[in-house]
């Protein structure tokens, strides 16, 4: 009884509101149409990120490197003579919210174009609304390959899952010599799910062996259950797909109950969070991503200069990449030379080879784009390159 | 063999937990009969209070109790616990009491209010802010391996102070003046009133211990886990409930027994493939059956609904 008004509470508030926001807002747009971006002497982009919350790093790295690339093109004097009017708004990093806060922003604020999210998860809640409203939406660094799939207003820049699923599994093969590998798999994200699976398909196809897959609940506290069964089973390595929050608890509960073979896992890992949270314990474990600041063209060394002076700090791959999301909407939209959004997702579609901060970006007949990735170790605190793998 | 040892003692490590918890749980429906929803909130408030006398010591009294020494950790323990009774006992001041008289669903009611209120007033960044945090260690850590079994320094800790706590918190209620007169209140409020028990003055009571142990559960679980933020103590609170439940409602040790029971399942389920996400699930299912067969719980007294 008390148990179920507990939660109750939940449910009987929040979804109603939710519902009734979203049918509201939704209601709006039809009547004020989502073009209306352009009009006036701005241009009106939408950001949606996790600016607090469990990835709260995820979505404040990403949307500093927005803010870079905004401020870059308004100080040139904007696009066609217009400023760029970013309008962010935050998930919480939680489910739901990114579908509320998009349609706010596509139907109540008319932006031209949606920028966000770095999780899966939040990215694939938001891409329907965007493709109902036939507004783009660009994703920054989701890597899921469903997130695209939602329809042909849904870009990313980005490489993908299968791509980073097989780079680590052939890492884990001739870097890590691990044959023996267990998977440990954020059941509650679609990232975490998606990249477990391509790591496997490839890991069995090198002649390796999956000796334990379990499951958590992102956001929990006690790993040591399903550790202990993974320990039991020796791994040689443990491929680890989720986000540094969780990675980092995780891997000092490993240490803690003595697990001595390596943990890595995907750009998920990527925050100064999981040094802070798992100092000693996440020392010596890899992960790959889409960038690293020491490696890079000239461009990559203009935007490390840029963000040093903006935040005082050298850019993680997510701030590089919402760099690139704004970039790549601007350059679409200089080259069809409009604000309306059926042609802006045309000029984004036909993106090829534009010169971006983490390598060539090329768009894809299914909307992604095919980049190289980095792996990345982590060494005394700090994220040191390893090496670049093409794909 | 090494295995199922660790499960465990993986097991009771957790269960001690929420053993602490479920003990604030089940004094203050044993003295009130009502749940204080907001217990857990105090449980993350604990460990915050920690978070920053830490701080505080590292910077201004770091000679004379250096980081990382045991005085400092007890110290800091003892300080947090304090704060959370204080904060235990300001809540049911300005909560509860004056809807004493009120139907219990009402109280219930702005239990879950003043949960939610907590929870979301700490997650603005001008207070802790939404994201994790880390824990700074507060004592050196040290692996022990007995046998293939490793257990880690932190996780003796936690059952060591849980047992003094546990131990001491049976004397209070049993052995002293003010334990008589909350189990007088507990059974009869308006008879103990009547024999000259300050009934606010045992609530509060009641409220500041219940708190100091959320405290000490809440500084327990972030030693051992490293990881803090503004809604920690929703899913253990809940789980403390459950083991609370389990163990009779309004009794201690069936407090203590329903969290180790709880810990136990929860171990078990969860090291198992493919089961290890429906851990919760398989709880909750659990609590569910032993209720079905001692609806008062593992430990509890059936007691007849007067009408």
């Amino acid at each position: 009884m008390t148990i179920k008004s507990h939660s109750l509470r939940i449910l009987g508030f929040c979804t109603p509101l939710g519902l009734a926001a979203s049918l509201f807002l939704a209601g709006c747009g039809d009547g004020s149409g989502g073009g209306g971006g352009g009009a006036g002497d701005t241009i009106k982009v939408g950001e949606f990120a996790s600016l607090t919350g469990k990835e709260a790093t995820f979505g404040q790295s990403s949307h500093n490197g927005t803010q870079i690339a905004v401020d870059e093109i308004n100080a040139a004097g904007g696009l066609a003579g217009k400023k760029i009017k970013l309008l962010t708004e935050d998930t919480q990093s939680k489910a739901g919210e990114s579908q509320t806060v998009v349609n706010k922003l596509v139907s109540r604020d008319g932006v031209i174009a949606v920028l966000g999210e770095v999780a899966s998860s939040r990215s694939m809640e938001a891409a329907p609304v965007c493709q109902a409203a036939k507004i783009p939406m660009i994703s920054p660094s989701s890597t899921n390959p469903k997130v695209t799939e939602t329809g042909d207003y849904i870009f990313r820049v980005c490489f993908i899952d299968p791509f980073q699923g097989t780079v680590m599994a052939n890492f884990a093969a001739k870097d890590l010599k691990a044959k023996r590998v267990a998977v440990f798999t954020d059941a509650k994200s679609d990232y975490s799910k998606g990249l477990a699976k391509f790591f496997k398909e490839q890991h069995l196809k090198n002649g390796g062996e999956i000796v334990a897959e379990l499951d958590f609940n992102g956001g929990d506290s006690d790993f040591n259950a399903q550790l202990t069964t993974i320990k039991a089973a020796k791994p040689e390595a443990i491929f680890l797909p989720g986000y540094y929050t969780d990675a980092a608890v995780i891997c000092i509960q490993a240490k803690q109950l003595g697990i001595t073979v390596p943990l890595f896992g995907g750009d998920g890992w990527e925050s100064e969070k999981l040094v802070e949270i798992g100092k000693d314990a996440v020392e010596g474990q890899y992960f790959s991503t889409h960038y690293h600041p020491d490696v890079g063209s000239d461009k990559s060394r203009q935007f490390v200069a840029a963000y040093k002076r903006a935040y005082g700090s050298a850019p993680d791959a997510m701030a590089a990449l919402g760099y690139d999301s704004m970039m790549v909407l601007a350059d679409a939209i200089k080259r069809c030379g409009s604000t309306d959004s059926t042609k802006i997702r045309d000029a984004l579609a036909a993106t090829k080879d534009y010169d971006a901060v983490t390598g060539k970006i090329t768009i894809n007949a299914q909307r992604d784009a095919t980049k190289a990735a980095v792996i990345i170790k982590v060494e005394k605190g700090e994220f040191k390159y390893v090496e670049t793998i093409a794909p | 063999m090494t295995e199922f040892l660790q499960q465990i003692l993986n097991g009771l490590a957790l269960g001690a937990i929420y053993a602490l918890i479920a003990l604030g749980y089940t004094m203050v429906y044993g003295v009130l009969r009502f749940i204080n929803f907001a217990h857990s909130d105090i449980f993350m408030l604990g460990a915050f209070s920690g978070f920053y006398l830490e701080k505080l010591f590292a910077r201004y009294f770091a000679s004379a109790f250096p980081p990382q020494s045991i005085t400092a950790a007890i110290i800091i323990m003892l300080l947090s616990m304090a704060i959370c009774a204080a904060l235990g006992v300001a809540i049911e001041y300005l909560a509860y009491r004056p809807l004493r008289k009120r139907p219990r669903l009402t109280v219930l009611i702005t239990a879950i209010g003043v949960s939610l209120f907590i929870e979301y007033t700490c997650q603005h960044p001008a207070v802790f802010g939404p994201s994790p945090q880390a824990f700074p260690k507060l004592l050196p850590e040290q692996t022990l391996n007995l046998g293939g079994v490793v257990m880690s320094s932190n996780q003796v800790v936690i059952f060591v102070v849980t047992g003094i706590l546990l131990v001491l918190l049976t004397f209070i209620v049993q052995r002293t003046k003010v334990g008589m007169a909350m189990r007088a209140v507990s059974f009869n409020e308006r008879a103990a009133a009547l024999m000259g028990v300050n009934v606010d003055r045992i609530v509060s009571f009641t409220f500041a211990l219940g708190s100091a142990l959320a405290a000490a559960g809440g500084i327990l679980f972030a030693i051992k886990y490293q990881k803090i933020e503004p809604l920690m103590g929703v899913q253990m609170g809940l789980k403390a409930f459950v083991a609370a439940v389990l163990g009779g409602i309004g009794n201690l040790p069936g407090a203590c027994l329903g969290g180790l029971v709880l810990g136990l399942v929860e171990s078990a389920v969860g090291g198992v493939a493919r089961l290890s996400t429906y851990r919760d699930g398989v709880a909750f299912a659990f609590l569910i059956a032993v209720l079905l067969f001692r609806p008062d719980g593992l430990l509890g007294k059936a007691t007849k609904e007067k009408v």
